[in-house]
């Protein structure tokens, strides 16, 4: 068919630009608006933040001093802990996140596959102050009395296992937070993993590959710059978790190697002492180590930005 | 029909004006919250005309509000700080309302009753003590087996007057603890675990063997968790209660401005760690018909809303106590 063939019915005009128009302009405020939030956000941390910035300087940055007695605040021990914590939870997360997404979209027979996915997404309907109290009551007394004295025992050669065993720890923090981020790195690997075109499959089974094979070249490889995706994505709900992780970390300013060890994060910081925080100093450092947060953050994102640029094209096996 | 219109709604405004009441509002400290609300309960049943508002932020954010006047009065857990009152654009009262106590609470096989002093206390918040069975400890406790155990340190993670009360007075027992931690609704903590709230501290000590913490009186009461006897400034071993709070209250050098401590008392039957909690009110009232309601309401508190106290595990204020307040409740002028 030509475009000549309908000569008789013209197309309409004009009056079809004024909805495009203003829905360009409606996408895009909403768009700004997310902008505008986060300039905003910056702003008032800063804002509510400048007596310490003045009185520290970057110094508050390396401090590890906490005392809101003699008024000596920094942030150090924190961000540490903010790190330390987010990262085990990704270390224990991702692999059982992108596991289970795999057997859901690759294995699991069909009658199996909602139902399981329902049950994740109840996880992550769960209130976190739940995750913090089953962690205190259940999970605490396990690890205290047997995960931490197993691997004492046969890894307690490594200075992650050593020291005193408390049970609440940083290592309790990072599983408590690896189960509050797993529901959003499996829905989103099943996603991903969902979108990898069959064609991949059936090339790779063409091949004479078993299904590991399959799984191996055709699928991952060629979905592992989204799974990475969905690891940055948890990464950013563990950097900011609170409640649960406050009451299983311990709460002690520290940096300590061993995985057995209290510490705290920013987060937590901020929610336990801010409504107490009486001195105008003390209010300005809690404001602070929002913007560091704030600043830990934005980093870890560019951070995973440039290791995705890095990863383009790495691939083995690419089709489009 | 426009007739019917018109009579509902003239019919609302009515109901609208019946219900107008005057509200008065107030935010601070979290410790008092259940006492507060009992007292504005009951009192909406005498004077329907006025509703309290009372929002349990923190005894910071408390004083911080009352500085700006955004409340009509403030609450907190420990007394303002010097810079912070002066701060106020004019003279600021602290009432005192009732008080409370802290418990030393611990994980020991059988759950004995500890008698513990206060340097004991501060040494091993501080880190020096490190074993149950430290001389210091067994020696106060003759007749009790003390197993050699680790002690594990449990203080709270978020800023608390529990904590004011609790740093207040091993700051006054142990110099040492003065010049290296000092008092505050948060420290430094020397050594220990952090647990929120008093449910994380209970939490935390039910779970780890070995482990001591100090909580509020009525939480421990509420949880039928063991606590120690406090050696007291006179010498004797107390056992916390409202009768041994309300006789620290009794026997502590109070000063007019009510801005007092009440750990380490004086007194021979006064339990040590305890304190008072505060309204903060402005002596002179910005706007004369709330401030005729807020000091009828204060005089009912310290005539009848007193009583309930005790039945909700708070100490009430002793009776000197209380007519010297009322006395400075006359003086708030609108």
């Amino acid at each position: 068919m030509s475009p000549s063939s309908s000569p008789e019915r013209p197309l309409p005009e004009t009056s079809s630009k004024v909805p495009d128009i203003a829905f360009k302009w409606v996408a895009a405020a909403a768009a700004a608006m997310i902008v505008v939030l986060i300039v905003l956000v910056g702003w008032e941390l800063y804002h509510g933040s400048r007596m310490s910035l003045s009185k520290f300087g970057f110094g508050f940055l390396w401090s590890s001093q906490w005392d809101p007695v003699q008024d000596k605040y920094g942030a150090l021990p924190f961000i540490f802990g903010t790190l330390v914590s987010s990262l085990l939870a990704l270390l224990i997360a991702v692999p059982l996140g992108v596991a289970t997404a795999l057997f859901l979209t690759e294995l699991a027979p069909q009658r199996l596959r909602q139902p399981v996915v329902m049950a994740i997404e109840m996880l992550a309907a769960v209130p976190s102050v739940i995750f913090g109290l089953w962690g205190i009551f259940v999970m605490i007394p396990w690890l205290r009395d047997d995960l931490f004295l197993w691997l004492k025992r046969y890894f307690g050669l490594l200075p992650l296992f050593q020291g005193p065993i408390y049970g609440v720890s940083m290592l309790a923090a990072g599983i408590v937070i690896a189960i509050m981020i797993l529901p959003i790195i499996t829905s989103i690997s099943r996603e991903i993993l969902r979108s990898v075109p069959n064609l991949q499959r059936e090339a790779a089974y063409a091949l004479g590959a078993t299904r590991w094979e399959v799984l191996k070249i055709a699928v991952l490889s060629y979905a592992r710059r989204g799974l990475f995706g969905a690891a940055v994505l948890g990464l950013g709900r563990a950097l900011g978790e609170t409640m649960a992780v406050t009451m299983v970390i311990g709460n002690r300013p520290q940096i300590s190697a061993s995985l057995f060890a209290p510490g705290y994060t920013l987060a937590s910081v901020i929610a336990n002492e801010f409504t107490e925080a009486t001195s105008d100093l003390y209010q300005n450092s809690l404001f602070e180590l929002g913007l560091v947060l704030m600043g830990v953050a934005i980093l870890v994102n560019i951070a995973a930005q440039i290791m995705l640029k890095s990863m383009t094209g790495s691939g083995p096996i690419k089709v489009h | 029909m426009k007739k019917y219109l018109a009579l509902l709604a003239l019919a609302a405004i009515g109901v609208s004006h019946a219900s107008a009441q005057m509200l008065i509002n107030g935010a601070g400290a979290t410790f008092p919250f259940p006492i507060y609300s009992k007292w504005f309960d009951e009192y909406a049943k005498i004077d329907p005309s006025v509703r309290f508002n009372y929002q349990s932020i923190g005894s910071g954010g408390g004083q911080k509000q009352i500085l700006a006047e955004t409340v009509d009065f403030g609450a907190s857990d420990g007394p303002m700080s010097d810079e912070n009152l002066a701060k106020a654009p004019r003279k600021l009262l602290h009432i005192p309302t009732v008080a409370g106590a802290d418990v030393v609470s611990y994980n020991l096989p059988g759950a004995p009753t500890l008698k513990l002093d206060g340097p004991t206390l501060a040494a091993i918040f501080l880190g020096t003590i490190t074993k149950w069975n430290d001389p210091a400890i067994t020696g106060q406790n003759p007749g009790t087996a003390i197993p050699d155990v680790d002690i594990v340190v449990v203080h709270r993670s978020d800023g608390s007057g529990t904590s004011y009360i609790w740093t207040d007075y091993l700051s006054k027992v142990s110099p040492e603890w003065k010049q290296k931690v000092g008092k505050g609704t948060s420290v430094s903590w020397p050594t220990g675990l952090g647990g929120k709230g008093n449910e994380g501290v209970s939490g935390q000590i039910k779970q780890t063997p070995g482990a001591i913490g100090y909580i509020e009186l009525v939480y421990a009461k509420q949880n039928k968790l063991p606590f120690a006897d406090i050696k007291n400034a006179a010498g004797v071993y107390i056992t916390p209660s409202i009768e041994s709070v309300t006789d620290a209250l009794a026997t502590a050098q109070i000063p007019d401005d009510y801005r007092f401590s009440i750990t380490n008392a004086p007194g021979v039957a006064s339990y040590p760690i305890a304190s008072a909690t505060w309204l903060l009110v402005y002596q002179q009232q910005s706007d004369p018909a709330k401030g005729k309601k807020l000091v009828e309401f204060l005089k009912w508190a310290f005539k009848d809303g007193e009583g309930m106290a005790s039945t909700l595990l708070y100490a009430p204020l002793p009776d000197a106590l209380r007519k010297r307040v009322l006395d400075t409740v006359d003086t708030i002028k609108y």
